[in-house]
């Protein structure tokens, strides 16, 4: 019972953090049509400044994790941006060449932080609450996860409120049925491109500081090991759909997690063998639109 | 004579590299309803999206005196072109009061014309627009454009697939809105273009092939039949 306990809630746990990536790639790809392989990028350059935000205020202090938190989302918010406005913008409707720069960038990319950071990795302390645990049911869930969930639950609830009830998130409800119209409504739904960036980018930042101390160390390749996985969510979930990417990360985690368990370490196969249903059978994903 | 409002001279269109819009030159007096009329395939809805923006375009469209041949879409409706396009295009996701709150461009939107002209409405404010009807998603579309002061409306069929009984409702708000704006408007239900317009410019094979009174080509049982394969009731020839 408490190892079935354990699976379930680290598999969601893990799922969070999965939704963390994907929801800004499913948004990202809703609305433009960008298939953004320079995401990682995004959460590796935030999870390596949260590591020097954290070396700079005390790494055991939850002080020093609060603000590298919301450093990292600032990061991959401006990291995004700029990716938007400089790489993406020119080659608007070009989406062959927008996937080639953002594969060329998140190469790019992995070579900078190597430069910058090294190529091996730096260990990460954080709080000491972090590395115990909680009892659930005679389970030890170790806490990180906890956090992983809390951090999940708000992004989604702020994103949720923000696509409701404002009118930019309204804007981007309408840009991902249907752009055109929107622009044919008089809107410059470039702004709209930007934005939509930026929460990403935010998103994944606040991924990579976390994910940083999920794995207890930070690299530069930390957020392509992340991005294949928030891949397969977003096509699963269905792209567009944040809903969608929310079920979908906790659905392949969950999953993930029970099939290492119990069938001998065979969680990224069980996924990729899952991903390849959903693309036969439902190819638009759990939540996608009909094309 | 009045200065025509939209003037649009040597309008090609493209769509993946096709060329769907050969040569179209026409004006749109400064009042009533203009049809546009042809077969099907002819290049109406291209012409109506060429001035748009919404597919690649050249030649020259002036709107009440002013270029807007090189403005992107956006730019287009801020000058003062309302877009009611083929197959209304809601966004079904939202609520019938978000697709109205989006297409708020002025400080001061005309809601009260809008909701007299559409109580229903009014009533299905929360309701999806994908859950509407055909013809109550057609409102909404006509709203969206209606809640602007708009310098015109270029309205593309809207009465497409509509039953007959809310085919009339919308040519009587299209008939009333026509009161306070020209409409530019692309119709392939003769009766309503008998009854609404007073021009009309027929387009075959992506060309202008005629330009006059609606009433009077409509008359002509053998321009009608020549020009856009129906008698000039409506059936098919």
């Amino acid at each position: 019972m408490s190892a079935v306990v354990l699976t379930l809630i680290t598999g969601v746990g893990l799922g969070a953090l999965y939704f963390l990536v994907a929801s800004g790639l499913s948004l990202i790809y809703g609305l433009m049509h960008v298939l953004n392989f320079a995401h990682g990028a995004f959460l590796s350059l935030a999870a390596f400044i949260g590591w020097q935000t954290a070396q700079a205020l005390g790494v055991s202090s939850w002080w020093a994790l609060l603000a590298s938190i919301g450093v990292g989302a600032l990061v991959g918010a401006a990291f995004a941006v700029f990716t938007e406005l400089v790489l993406i913008r020119p080659l608007y409707e070009r989406h062959i060449e927008q996937v080639l720069v953002t594969v060329g960038l998140a190469l790019a990319a992995v070579a900078l932080f190597e430069g910058i950071w090294g190529s091996d990795p730096l260990t990460v302390a954080g709080p000491p609450w972090l590395k115990q645990t909680t009892v659930v049911l005679g389970a030890h869930i170790p806490n990180i996860y906890w956090l992983l969930i809390l951090a999940a639950a708000l992004v989604l609830g702020a994103l949720v409120l923000f696509l409701k009830k404002t009118r930019y998130g309204m804007i981007i409800r309408a840009g991902v049925e249907n752009r055109a119209m929107v622009t044919a409504l008089g809107i410059d739904v470039r702004r709209a491109f930007t934005l939509v960036f930026a929460i990403g980018g935010a998103a994944a930042g606040i991924g990579g500081v976390l994910a940083m101390h999920y794995m207890t160390f930070v690299s530069a390749h930390l957020g392509q090991t992340l991005l294949i996985f928030a891949f397969i969510v977003t096509v699963v979930g269905g792209l567009g759909s944040l809903a969608g990417a929310a079920i979908a990360s906790v659905l392949v985690a969950v999953l993930q997690q029970f099939a290492n368990f119990y069938l001998g370490g065979t969680g990224d196969f069980i996924v990729v063998i899952m991903l390849a249903a959903v693309l036969l059978l439902r190819p638009r994903g759990l939540l996608g639109r009909k094309a | 004579m009045s200065d025509p409002i939209l003037r649009v001279s040597g309008l090609r269109c493209s769509i993946a590299g096709q060329q769907v819009v050969e040569d179209v030159s026409f004006e749109v007096p400064p009042v009533g309803i203009t049809a546009v009329l042809g077969r099907n395939g002819a290049g109406k809805t291209s012409t109506l999206r060429g001035i748009m923006g919404l597919s690649a375009r050249r030649g020259e469209i002036v709107l009440a005196g002013q270029r807007i041949d090189a403005l992107p879409t956006h730019r287009v409706v801020q000058r003062g072109v309302g877009y009611v396009p083929e197959d209304r295009e809601v966004f079904g996701t939202l609520s019938v009061a978000e697709n109205l709150a989006l297409a708020e461009r002025q400080a001061q939107p005309r809601r009260e014309f809008v909701a007299e002209l559409f109580p229903d409405l009014v009533k299905r404010k929360d309701q999806a627009a994908g859950s509407l009807s055909g013809g109550q998603q057609q409102m909404v579309s006509l709203a969206r454009a209606l809640l602007n002061d708009n310098r015109i409306l270029l309205v593309d069929e809207p009465t497409k697939g509509l039953a007959p009984q809310i085919v009339d409702d919308v040519a009587d708000a299209l008939a009333e809105a026509s009161k306070t704006v020209p409409v530019l408007l692309v119709e392939q239900n003769l009766d309503v273009v008998r009854r609404l317009a007073a021009g009309a410019v027929v387009i075959s094979s992506g060309r202008v092939v005629h330009t006059g009174d609606a009433a009077e080509i409509l008359d002509d049982e053998a321009l009608t039949q020549r020009l856009l394969g129906v008698h000039a009731s409506g059936e098919a020839a």
